[in-house]
């Protein structure tokens, strides 16, 4: 689904992020990308997103080389995503009316869109029904998120991006939100990418995690990880070994 | 603040004025009451058709100043490009006192209404888009770039984004220039007019030495700087009710 074609990229002035980097991504499948600060991850992110564009090499989703932000794609931010003038249910709304505002282009919207689920179902989907009329500034950081993502899962798309969702979170509403995430993305058939500096997160998210090197990242390094999610995951002792794993690479890049 | 605290302070500011009109006890401080009755009693002469053009003044002046400041600092506090260009002008422009360009401004437009509105103008112009510009370049980008994942392009952006965070930036202005706006007004109708509250309480006061008429303008005067306070919290009430919760 997503193909990354010897991929450059870096910011004026600072050492290159990416350098001829290669990586796949297939449909359906949980990336999670792990990474110390300044690595490049949220940057991969943005790139995913077709808010930056690569200095050289490509980036395809589906087969169309990405030139600007994919309707099909949803965005999700750690923080700051939501407008704060507008209800919960405003904000869930939000792409819907962008979408109107524009009308079918192809460009700023698909030519034909049709939403399968109401506002109201995915409000209820999320568990944020009740809170639909209050104002992001009142309501907690764990039912900003679910109305980030409800707001993302109104316009149906087929691949789901996240920078830090759930790192601002409390331990038990993260590990709610995570399985809520996963659960959503079984249901709709969704690729995720989830761009995290955590461990343990990537290894719940990920049945594939991505570990970005110090700058520049020249090649993909992929951990396979099947059994992320599944029940007592956090308990079993291949979760553990992951970890201990990925710690220890970390560790020995930024030594 | 509560209604009843605002009134309650209103009457304490009345007895203080009775108070001391009782102390001094000259022509040149009548009381309270003595002004509130010629205030009706002047309303029904003139006192109306100077408040109509007092309000007409700055009300055209306000309206002007938004209407061109607000899209001026949406757009430079919006763009990295146009901010590095105009920062140094506004940051030159914005301390130097409007009013003293009064004399200026008069020489150039002549002695309508027009060089009272357009002091005025240039008074509240800088206010507001200092304002307008710096909420609009401090939004989070993480919000910006949620809304071009959604597929916001450059239009909805001011559309959803610029517009509505850059509201309270105009309030805020106009609050804050309602009393400069006032006081210049005053100044402005001092001179080329015959109309007009300044020129009310001026004519009142230096040439007809009638103290309670002037009283009664000074009056129209706060009532027209209390009423636009009013109107923009209310504004602010209605429009920005996101701002009023939690």
């Amino acid at each position: 689904m997503i193909a990354v074609r010897s991929l450059a990229f870096g910011y004026s002035l600072q050492p290159p992020l990416f350098h001829s980097f290669d990586w796949a991504v297939k449909r359906g499948e949980t990336w999670a990308v792990l990474g110390p600060s300044g690595c490049g991850k949220t940057t991969l992110l943005y790139l995913l997103a077709g808010l930056r564009l690569p200095v050289s090499g490509s980036i395809e989703i589906d087969g169309e080389r990405l030139t600007r932000p994919r309707p099909h794609s949803g965005l999700i931010l750690q923080d700051y995503g939501l407008l704060p003038w507008s209800t919960v249910r405003e904000n869930v709304e939000l792409g819907l009316r962008l979408r109107k505002f524009y009308g079918a282009d192809g460009k700023h919207a698909p030519r034909s869109f049709q939403p399968k689920k109401s506002v109201e179902y995915w409000l209820e989907r999320l568990g944020i029904a009740d809170i639909a009329d209050a104002y992001p500034s009142q309501i907690s950081g764990g039912q900003r998120q679910r109305t980030a993502i409800a707001r993302t899962l109104v316009l149906e798309p087929d691949l789901l991006l996240m920078d830090e969702p759930f790192s601002s979170l409390d331990a038990v509403t993260r590990e709610d939100l995570q399985a809520l995430t996963l659960s959503l993305c079984a249901e709709q058939g969704l690729t995720l990418v989830v761009v995290t500096h955590a461990i343990e997160e990537a290894a719940v998210l990920g049945r594939k995690i991505l570990l970005l090197d110090a700058p520049p990242n020249r090649t993909a390094k992929v951990f396979e990880n099947p059994t992320a999610g599944s029940a007592g995951q956090r308990e079993s002792k291949t979760y553990q070994e992951l970890c201990s794993r990925l710690r220890r690479e970390m560790q020995h890049e930024t030594a | 603040m509560k209604r009843r605290d605002v009134l309650l302070a209103a009457v304490t500011l009345l007895a203080v004025w009775q108070a001391a009109a009782m102390i001094v006890d000259l022509p040149i401080l009548p009381p309270p009451l003595e002004v509130l009755g010629v205030f009706f009693r002047e309303l029904r002469r003139d006192l109306l058709v100077h408040f109509a053009v007092s309000l007409w003044r700055v009300s055209a002046g306000m309206t002007l100043s938004v209407l061109a400041a607000a899209p001026a600092g949406l757009a430079i506090g919006g763009s990295k490009k146009l901010n590095r260009f105009f920062s140094p002008f506004i940051y030159l422009l914005y301390p130097i006192p409007k009013v003293v360009l009064v004399p200026v401004v008069i020489l150039f437009l002549g002695i309508g209404d027009m060089a009272k509105i357009v002091i005025l103008f240039l008074i509240l112009f800088f206010q507001i888009l200092v304002l307008v510009r710096d909420q609009a370049s401090g939004l989070p980008p993480q919000l910006i770039q949620s809304l071009r994942s959604l597929g916001a392009g450059r239009r909805a952006l001011f559309r959803f984004v610029y517009l509505p965070a850059s509201l309270p930036a105009i309030l805020t202005a106009l609050r804050q220039s309602i009393g400069t706006a006032v006081a210049v007004l005053y100044v402005t109708e001092l001179s080329a007019t015959r109309y007009g509250l300044g020129y009310y309480i001026y004519f009142k006061g230096s040439t007809l030495l009638d103290y309670p008429a002037m009283y009664a303008g000074v009056v129209a005067m706060s009532i027209l700087g209390l009423g636009m306070y009013f109107a923009v919290d209310w504004a602010e009430r209605t429009l920005c009710k996101w701002k009023f919760v939690g």
